[in-house]
């Protein structure tokens, strides 16, 4: 066993409930800083909630959630300084139609982080050439493909330079050329050092890109472990089932 | 880019689709041409019924002639009252409606009051409050300002323009899907931040067509103020008919009116169709 550095993200015992249904229950786990985790597990098992418990889109109902030594679980919570932490990318892109490509990448550090906007100018036209988009900034959403709108929704929550990103599915709309694209791009941000919490289908992307993967039904962590041994030889019988039916 | 076809009524969809030759797709061709040959026809009877019994008077289109730079004055008059009410209605109903879309409940509770009772009260009767509930003058901070007539008008008519903007705001807000607002939220945006930069420049484009057809509608109403005794258009050609005391002039005086209004409404209502069919559904 190798030692842990410090974590970045601690879950313990966190629960959510909507009315009487229980989403997550006793979730606990960390994240190091720089690692990355991939969750996996069959829909409507609370995997995207998990995700937005983290950056506070949904209250979590009990537990405790640190991220760099927050309480996200605190109805004092200051949203806004958590979420300059914590970059999300969802399964639907969300850009802001009205926007450009290079805007919607420059809206949040100079609105939200109010920094200096030739300086964010400047990283916003590193980072959608890190993304491989250099040449479409000028461009709309809605005159980009569903993979290259995904990859300037990454470049515009890295321009916060988060701690850590979630990807929620963010692969989940696209066809299999383009989803290429995004694995590719989100697998550099890991091998980067970037601290990464991923929901995911893709059990090839997760064996590649995770440090630990986590298997999740029915609101519960069923089994974790690196992706080699989980994903390769489950201990528990619905882990082997869910592996069966996607692999 | 292509509309879909499933997304157009069938029969609308061949009438509003323009011709293509300017002026008249604007002002309506046939429309136009109906109103201008009824008055025509009006006149030609005019004259014709008045033949006989007066030799050597004018014709009925000599006196709307004479009448018609007064009654244009009016009409000019409806105009200004119709776009002072819009500017208020639409800056009041843009924080009513935003009001109704609030996270506080109270606040969404009572716009929403306020709204229901301006849609839903007959413009006539808020003008009659306006008129005899409001005082000829208020005091402010600053001295004492006269409130005449014409100002209580305006604010008469600009309460239904407000609750129905309000209405127009709260369904282009909500018209917005949800994740636009996670999408900001998770950008550590603030939800007034959210509002005016992500949400409202998006709905903008979208409240624009059932805006102008609110102002249409409202200059038309803009009569409505010769009811309760100012001097609008309306009253003025009314005076003239009483001073002529020429029946025959009833018809074409009151058809040479409504043309002005027609030929000022009729185009708002070409370019809010125009504009719709530019924000029709695009793959």
């Amino acid at each position: 066993m190798q030692t842990e550095p410090a974590a970045l993200v601690v879950l313990s015992r966190v629960e959510k409930r909507f009315a009487d249904t229980v989403v997550l229950r006793d979730i606990s786990f960390s994240v190091a800083r720089g690692k990355s985790v991939c969750i996996i597990g069959p829909s409507g098992s609370g995997k995207s909630t998990l995700l937005r418990c983290v950056n506070a889109l949904v209250p979590a109902s009990s537990g405790s959630i640190k991220i760099d030594g927050i309480e996200v679980n605190d109805p004092a919570l200051d949203k806004i300084a958590l979420r300059r932490k914590v970059g999300m990318v969802f399964q639907q892109y969300n850009l802001f139609p009205h926007r450009t490509a290079l805007q919607n990448v420059m809206m949040a550090p100079i609105h939200v982080l109010k920094q200096d906007r030739h300086e964010v100018e400047a990283r916003a036209r590193r980072l959608l050439a890190k993304v491989g988009l250099a040449e479409k900034e000028r461009a709309y959403p809605g005159e980009l493909s569903g993979g290259q709108q995904q990859r300037v929704a990454i470049a515009r929550s890295l321009a916060m330079n988060p701690l850590v990103m979630l990807f929620d599915e963010v692969t989940a709309a696209l066809d299999p050329e383009t989803k290429k694209e995004v694995l590719v791009t989100i697998r550099e941000l890991a091998e980067d050092g970037m601290t990464c919490m991923i929901v995911t289908h893709e059990m090839g992307f997760a064996r590649e890109v995770a440090d630990h993967v986590y298997f999740t039904e029915k609101g519960v962590i069923v089994e974790h472990g690196p992706p080699g041994e989980l994903l390769a030889r489950p201990r528990e019988e619905r882990t082997r089932a869910f592996l069966n039916q996607v692999l | 880019m292509t509309t879909l076809p499933v997304l157009l009524t069938p029969g609308k969809a061949a009438l509003s689709r323009p011709s293509g030759d300017g002026w008249r797709d604007l002002f309506g061709g046939g429309a136009l041409g109906v109103v201008l040959a009824a008055l025509g026809i009006s006149i030609l009877a005019g004259n014709a019924h008045a033949a006989p019994s007066l030799g050597g008077s004018p014709g009925v289109l000599a006196i709307l002639l004479k009448w018609a730079p007064l009654v244009f004055q009016g009409f000019l008059f409806n105009l200004l009252v119709s776009v002072l009410s819009m500017l208020a209605g639409t800056g009041l109903g843009l924080w009513l409606g935003l009001g109704r879309v609030s996270q506080l409940q109270v606040l969404r509770r009572v716009s929403g009051a306020v709204i229901q009772f301006f849609r839903n009260a007959p413009w006539l009767v808020l003008l009659f409050y306006c008129m005899f509930l409001l005082p000829f003058s208020v005091s402010l901070p600053f001295g004492t300002v006269p409130l005449p007539d014409a100002a209580k008008a305006v604010i008469g008519l600009s309460l239904p323009v407000m609750a129905n903007v309000a209405e127009i705001v709260r369904g282009g807000v909500q018209s917005i899907p949800l994740e636009q607002w996670e999408s900001g939220e998770a950008l550590a945006f603030s939800r007034r931040q959210i509002l005016w930069m992500v949400i409202l420049p998006q709905c903008l484009r979208r409240m624009i067509p059932p805006w102008m057809n609110l102002y249409a509608i409202l200059t038309m109403s803009t009569t409505l103020i010769s009811v309760v005794g100012i001097q609008d258009s309306m009253t003025l050609a009314r005076a003239a008919l009483v001073a002529e005391g020429r029946t025959e002039l009833f018809i074409p005086m009151y058809l040479m009116l409504l043309s002005w209004f027609f030929l000022y409404c009729y185009p708002i209502a070409r370019g809010t169709a125009a504009l719709e069919r530019g924000f029709r559904v695009r793959i």
